[in-house]
């Protein structure tokens, strides 16, 4: 009897095992999250846990060690005039990687790294893995790592969940970010899909994660919500318990709270915490600072008032 | 110690937790809805007391207080109510160029739009609806369909091409108390663009902004007696039925009272459109966006608290995916937010009245008793006002009460299917035939059962969508006639021999 060859890529065969994700459905499924009204204590209290959250990034060909070393600074003071936690991490190049280790030294305030040829990642794997030992070496405690999108659309499933691995184990103790890069994606299905075939190979608390921030499409409510979605559904399943992180485009504090709202109603209270959900985000800190002055004291404090504003007037 | 262990990791089984860890401030909308402590009835375009000189109160279903006293219309109110309506008709509708009658529905719309959030609240406050719906929904589509009738009222001959067609003349409608305010849109817009009068009735729990409404008439100058609101219950509309200047009724409620309209109108010559009960059945195939599915079963029965004649009140799905998603839909009812219709966050507001409250709570308990299993979310309820748990009973079969009966509250019947042939066959063995829903993959399967259900709306990957240009109606005890588009505006229209 002959092999029954239709249907046989594994790229198709695992968006089957995943189910599809309807477009216009979910996309009117977060915008509700959009009209719940965060006041008074809970906004405050949404506001602080933004705050903790936030992967400070800067991603710049032209970042220097003296910007690392402000970026640190304020990872671990956000604004002199608030009590405010600290934020999770600093992300930078590995290059920077060392700079960032001699600001924060033993802090609380983790270091993550971007490695593996970001954004693209297109560069030879032992390239990418020698990358990753780098910045680990160097003092990275996380590593946010890309997928090779052309192998994932190719069908590639197992070569690109192979390099994973081989990321993961190049990490050792570091935790990992995998960036699925969803603006490349194409379908909601196929975020779903890679969100599946990324958690299938990292370890509990590693995350996933939207975007570089470096191509036209960062994190949404709505891929966020996928990606939200495919946790939940592998957690049920496996018991393993995987963390998110959205990048790219979260710029306000408004957008920060309903993006904390899509986790509150989608994974619960268990994933409203640091170590599993975070912002890659840059300016989003300084507008977290201006609403919670905005709390404090009753009236929005000008842009300078900032430190690391890129606004001025 | 291996007995230990095994219940350790009984307790391990992955949960998610939705807990008070980041709770969520009190948001009430705090717009005034300039309530009236006594309200008039509007006739003759003048605010007038009832002749009747009776009163009774209308009750927020959400504190169980007393808001405002409405008059009760007797039978000299409603017969001015008709003298009025007939002249208006008479001396000013008929004269007018449908040009002309167009631009008072578009003054209509655009002061309903000026004056949405009072009246959002002022619905909330009233019907129980969480502000989120009425602010969202209510009165955007109430607005809609007021703008989109104006824009029919100069093209009548496109209704029914090649008939020469004129309007009733004088109209008695009588609206219910789920969706107040978008009801009475949805009678008075295409009734005025086809060129008839009105006579409309509120339900009686929820008549607040259907007598506010007739302030936004006032402003709008519209002539009078060319819209009569009188307030009252089923006496009232039995008066409204029975008055012989009634050339045609529009009825939307229960399939009991549509029957007696039926009976009362029989032989009258009146014409006759009813917009009554529905069951519907909203299918789920195994090759369905689980999650996307998932929040349009929750749509679809808990929107308005299920106080929806096209409510998908049934689930029906498919057995191989049965188990994991009853298990997510649960893990979804356990987030809604049950509480003060009044609060920006609330998803589930106060059910309309005890009457019905009662009525929910019986056929749950038919439920029960006829040995389905329920299961309701954990919330907390308020302690005041009428409140129900958002509920799913498993287990349900065709021959159930609760799968049968009309509940109009937050209450799923799930039944399971095997092959397509068995969903349309389940789907359509219901007296009603008013809505149904379609959740699949695939182009052709919706395509097939679109065909195949027995119902006046199909919607497929979605639920509760309604637009001003898209007719709505029933098969069987569902009514006939259709609202909305073309077709809604043409049941106001009479044929010419």
């Amino acid at each position: 009897m002959p092999m029954i060859t239709s249907n046989n890529s594994p790229l198709k065969r695992l968006l089957n095992d995943v189910g599809p994700v309807d477009q216009v459905a979910i996309e009117e499924r977060v915008a509700k999250f959009a009209t719940r009204s965060i006041k008074k204590a809970s906004k405050l209290q949404g506001l602080n846990l933004a705050v903790s959250m936030v992967d400070l990034t800067t991603l710049e060909g032209s970042d220097t060690p003296g910007k690392v070393a402000s970026l640190c600074q304020k990872a671990q003071h956000p604004d002199p005039e608030l009590t405010t936690p600290q934020v999770a991490a600093v992300c930078v190049y590995p290059f920077m990687v060392k700079h960032a280790r001699a600001c924060l030294g033993d802090s609380n305030v983790r270091i993550a790294s971007v490695a593996t040829g970001f954004p693209a990642g297109q560069v030879p794997l032992r390239t990418r893995i020698q990358e990753v030992k780098q910045a680990v070496k160097d003092g990275a405690d996380e590593i946010d790592m890309v997928i090779q999108r052309g192998l994932f659309l190719a069908g590639n499933i197992q070569a690109v969940q192979d390099e994973i691995s081989a990321v993961v184990e190049a990490c050792g103790d570091a935790r990992l970010k995998v960036i699925l890069e969803v603006s490349e994606l194409e379908s909601y299905d196929k975020i779903r899909a890679a969100s599946f075939l990324a958690m299938q190979v990292i370890r509990p608390g590693d995350f996933i994660k939207t975007s570089t921030g470096k191509t036209s499409g960062n994190a949404t409510l709505a891929n966020n919500q996928v990606m939200l979605e495919a946790i939940r559904d592998f957690y049920l399943s496996t018991g393993t318990s995987i963390s998110m992180k959205p990048a790219g485009g979260i710029k306000n504090s408004k957008q920060a709270l309903q993006y904390l709202v899509a986790v509150k109603e989608t994974l619960g209270d268990a994933w409203l915490i640091p170590e599993r959900y975070r912002f890659g985000a840059s300016s989003l800190l300084n507008d977290l600072l201006m609403q919670l002055r905005k709390q404090q004291e009753g009236v929005y404090q000008a842009p300078w008032k900032f430190s690391d504003a890129s606004s001025g007037y | 110690m291996p007995a230990k262990r095994k219940s350790s990791s009984r307790n391990s089984a992955p949960e998610l937790l939705f807990g008070d860890l980041w709770e969520f401030d009190p948001a009430p909308e705090s717009a005034a809805p300039n309530l009236k402590d006594t309200y008039s009835l509007f006739i003759g375009g003048k605010e007038v007391a009832p002749r009747s000189r009776n009163y009774f109160e209308s009750v927020n279903p959400a504190t169980e207080k007393a808001l405002t006293r409405i008059p009760a219309a007797g039978k000299a109110d409603i017969g001015a109510a008709f003298t009025a309506a007939e002249s208006g008709y008479q001396n000013y509708w008929s004269k007018l160029s449908g040009k002309e009658r167009g631009k008072y529905l578009y003054r209509i719309a655009r002061l309903l739009q000026d004056r949405s959030r009072e009246f959002a609240v002022a619905e909330s406050l009233d019907g129980g609806k969480p502000i989120k719906e009425s602010r969202d929904f209510d009165l955007p589509m109430a607005a809609a369909h007021f703008f989109y009738y104006a824009g029919w009222a100069d093209k009548l001959e496109y209704a029914l091409p090649g008939a020469s067609t004129t309007p009733y003349g004088v109209v008695g409608q009588i609206i219910p108390w789920n969706f107040p305010l978008l009801m009475l849109a949805w009678k008075i817009a295409p009734a005025l663009a086809a060129g008839n009068c009105v006579v409309i009735k509120p339900a009686e729990t929820t008549s607040i902004t259907a007598l506010k409404f007739a302030e936004i008439l006032q402003e709008a100058e519209l002539p009078p007696g060319v819209v009569n609101i009188v307030s009252g219950a089923g006496a009232t509309g039995q008066l409204i039925v029975d008055h012989p200047a009634a050339k045609k009724i529009a009825f939307t409620g229960s399939t009991a009272v549509g029957k007696a309209i039926m009976r009362s109108t029989a032989g009258t010559g009146k014409g006759l459109t009813l917009e009554l009960g529905g069951k519907a059945a909203n299918i789920v195939f195994d090759d369905a966006p689980i999650d996307q599915a998932v929040e349009g079963v929750v749509n679809g029965i808990f929107f308005n608290q299920g106080h929806v004649c096209c409510a998908g009140s049934r689930l029906l799905v498919q057995e191989s995916i049965a188990k994991a998603f009853v298990q997510k839909l649960k893990a979804r009812i356990a987030t809604l937010r049950v509480g003060d219709p009044l609060d920006k966050n609330t998803d589930i507001g106060a059910i309309n009245s005890k009457g019905q409250l009662d009525k929910i709570t019986e056929l749950v308990a038919s439920g029960v008793s006829e040995g389905a299993e329920l299961f309701q979310s954990k919330c907390s309820l308020p302690k005041q006002g009428y409140f129900f748990r958002p509920s799913l009973f498993q287990g349900v079969t065709q021959s159930h009460r609760i799968a049968r009966e009309e509940i109009f509250g937050p209450v799923l019947s799930i039944l399971t299917f095997r092959t397509v042939g068995e969903a349309i066959e389940k789907a359509n063995n219901t007296a009603y035939g008013l809505s149904a829903g379609v959740w699949t993959d695939k182009g052709s399967k919706i395509l097939k059962m679109s065909t195949a259900l027995k119902a006046g709306v199909v919607w497929a990957n979605t639920y509760n969508k309604f637009d001003p240009t898209s007719p709505f109606g029933g098969y069987k005890e569902s009514g006939f006639g259709r609202e909305g588009g073309k077709q809604g505006v043409a049941d106001y229209l009479k044929i010419n021999a």
